[in-house]
């Protein structure tokens, strides 16, 4: 257990005598805390029956060579029994270094990875331009962060149902590029264009979020500390370096989190955006989808095993990150 | 101290500072805390005028092309203007089952948010007051819940949906939602709890009441601007959410409002005018919301995020 958080005062954990034995440290456990697991109770319930448990489920089907032919189903009033058949770690090696491994798994792999990070630099960029702007004694600044909501406000299959009209060939942003005389490229055909425009609309989507959370940072900023600053001398990219970023680093480090495992499993954008027809533009999250469902026969197995192997990057990913994040909060001091 | 004085500064990649000249000799007219030179005015407003036009005109674009009648109309976007009109809108109202797929949406949506808040409130004020063996790993295990891509828990739970008989029902959709809109709303609202002063629990245990008297007496009439985001975002999930939706609710009469929406591209052979009035019906009652609720949002996710 960790330092207990700031003010936790009587209920965390009091003084401790010698270690009693296992039942009866669990017995004096369940008194002193029943309520706390009595609160979190319908959580660990909801979550163990409809996450803990297909996780396993799904785990187990990685390992099977299910697809929709040999699974168990219902036709009319037959039922067929499952057929399929363990067949150990095979999906995964065939994902990992199987023939064309490249073009199904590294392929999207690669392009996941550069999404993210550009997705995500673009997000935390723009949106911290943008509060650093709000956050200055403007006028019309209400009307202004309205406006820059919009696109979180309104729902997500909405805003890329726009965005796909508007890039169609002959779209608004086409007319727009001709009328000044620039290419008009087409946004949802060729390859690379469908990745630009693909990040494009997630960061158009994804900035409001970043925009709102990183000025709300801002404001919880004392005032005194940049008075101090200027009266130190400290010009305006100094107290940029030195106050903001400071005073954001506990908000920018979860924003920034959030925002990366956000933009890893965006499903909704590039699917919406292209439905199944640009392979190149899949991300993995997609490109899974597209295994398990979008195509015939369904490939459940294989499905799976895409997820499991983009939880397990997450989850790496994730303790690197909170492992460097404390590093550095102690160096910080 | 002989530069211009101000509040903020704008970020790297904005073009840097128009202010802090190389220390002239003494500027003409000293300006007080938070005041900026002209220049810099413009230039936020410029910046912020150019950033609100690219917020706005997906939206504004979208109103517009459904106002025009034909299906073909956004390809040619100049015509809409001569004979503009509310043909799509009456058609969707009154021809298709878009308010069936509205109630749909209410239902869910409406459940997930007060199932959903009520769960992640209880288990937020559990992490944020209490510190019971397994506290950290449960925190962690919150994280990563975030993190379950939607391919593998699809199938898996699809099946378990199916053995449930919860396929095409609203309960299944619920409890898809509420899996997936806790885990954050609690770790978000764990951080506003932590903003409530310890000493008011105190007080409550005190004065004799429960721990979970005190939490729905005294903490949670406290954290109403937390709930009110939590309450949003779940609401939002369930509103907008695609994939989960397309894939368990296979009847006509259950479909919800996205799932409705793209059936419109095959159904009436892409029919982009109707498809753009219903966008538009639908994106009214959640910006509605949004914007009620918009004040807290800041101070909601920023306390919750601060603090984890």
């Amino acid at each position: 257990m960790t330092v207990a958080a700031q003010g936790t005062v009587s209920t965390s954990r009091g003084s401790r005598g010698p270690r009693p034995g296992p039942i009866k440290r669990l017995k004096r456990s369940y008194q002193k805390y029943w309520y706390a697991y009595a609160m979190i109770a319908p959580v660990v319930v909801v979550l163990g029956v409809l996450v803990g448990y297909p996780l396993a489920q799904g785990f187990y089907l990685t390992l099977t060579d299910a697809n929709s032919l040999n699974s168990a189903r219902t036709i009319g009033v037959n039922h067929i029994d499952a057929t399929y058949e363990f067949i150990g770690l095979h999906n995964y090696a065939d994902i990992l270094w199987g023939p064309t491994a490249y073009d199904r798994f590294w392929s999207h792999f690669i392009w996941t990875v550069i999404w993210t990070a550009v997705c995500v630099t673009l997000h935390y960029g723009v949106g911290m331009g943008l509060a650093l702007l709000l956050n200055q004694k403007l006028r019309g600044r209400t009307f202004y962060r309205m406006m820059l909501i919009l696109p979180w406000a309104v729902p997500t299959f909405v805003t890329v149902f726009s965005w796909r009209i508007m890039l169609s060939d002959s779209g608004v942003v086409n007319s727009f590029l001709g009328a000044l005389h620039l290419p008009q490229p087409q946004w949802l055909e060729d390859s690379t264009f469908q990745q630009i425009a693909a990040i494009g609309v997630n960061t158009w989507v994804g900035v409001p979020f970043m925009m709102v959370s990183l000025l709300g940072g801002l404001q919880s900023i004392p005032s005194e500390l940049y008075e101090a600053a200027e009266m130190d001398g400290a010009n305006a990219w100094q107290r940029f370096r030195n106050v903001t970023l400071p005073g954001l680093r506990s908000v920018s480090s979860t924003v920034v989190l959030l925002g990366i495992i956000w933009t890893f499993n965006q499903f909704a954008i590039i699917y919406l955006l292209f439905g199944s027809g640009a392979p190149d533009a899949q991300i993995l999250v997609t490109w899974a989808y597209y295994l398990g469902f979008g195509q015939q026969p369904r490939d459940y197995a294989q499905s799976a095993a895409y997820g499991v192997l983009l939880l397990s990057v997450l989850v790496v990913f994730t303790a690197f990150y909170r492992r460097w994040l404390a590093r550095n909060e102690q160096l910080a001091g | 101290m002989s530069t211009t004085t101000k509040t903020t500064v704008p970020g790297p990649g904005l073009g840097g500072d128009p202010l802090d000249p190389p220390a002239p000799p003494r500027p003409k007219r000293i300006r007080g805390r938070g005041q900026r030179s002209r220049t810099a005015s413009v230039l936020s407003h410029g910046v912020l005028i150019t950033a609100s036009l690219i917020a706005l005109f997906p939206i504004a674009w979208l109103i517009f092309l459904s106002l025009g009648p034909d299906k073909d109309d956004y390809l040619h976007p100049g015509r809409i203007l001569d004979k503009a009109g509310f043909a799509n809108y009456s058609f969707v109202l009154e021809h298709t089952s878009f308010f069936t797929w509205m109630g749909n949406t209410a239902i869910i949506a409406g459940a997930t948010c007060v199932i959903g808040v009520l769960i992640a409130a209880t288990t937020g004020y559990a992490v944020s007051r209490m510190r019971f063996p397994g506290y950290k790993k449960f925190m962690w295990a919150l994280l990563v819940t975030q993190m379950f891509p939607v391919a593998v828990l699809m199938v898996p739970m699809y099946v378990i949906l199916s053995d449930l008989g919860l396929i095409d029902t609203y309960g299944g959709l619920i409890l898809v939602y509420c899996s997936t809109a806790v885990p954050y709303c609690a770790w978000m609202l764990k951080g506003y709890f932590d903003t409530i002063p310890f000493e008011i629990d105190e007080a409550g245990r005190v004065d004799g009441l429960s721990p979970f008297g005190t939490f729905w007496r005294l903490v949670l009439p406290l954290a109403r601007p937390g709930l009110a985001v939590a309450a949003f975002y779940t609401c939002l999930t369930a509103w907008g959410e695609v994939a989960f939706a397309t894939t368990f609710m296979l009847d006509d009469g259950k479909y919800t409002l996205a799932v409705g929406l793209s059936s419109f591209v095959s159904e009436h052979d892409a029919q982009w005018n109707l498809m753009a009035a219903t966008a538009v019906l639908i994106a009214i009652p959640v910006s509605v919301v949004f914007y009620l609720v918009q004040k807290h949002l800041v101070t909601g996710l920023t306390a919750g995020a601060a603090k984890s």
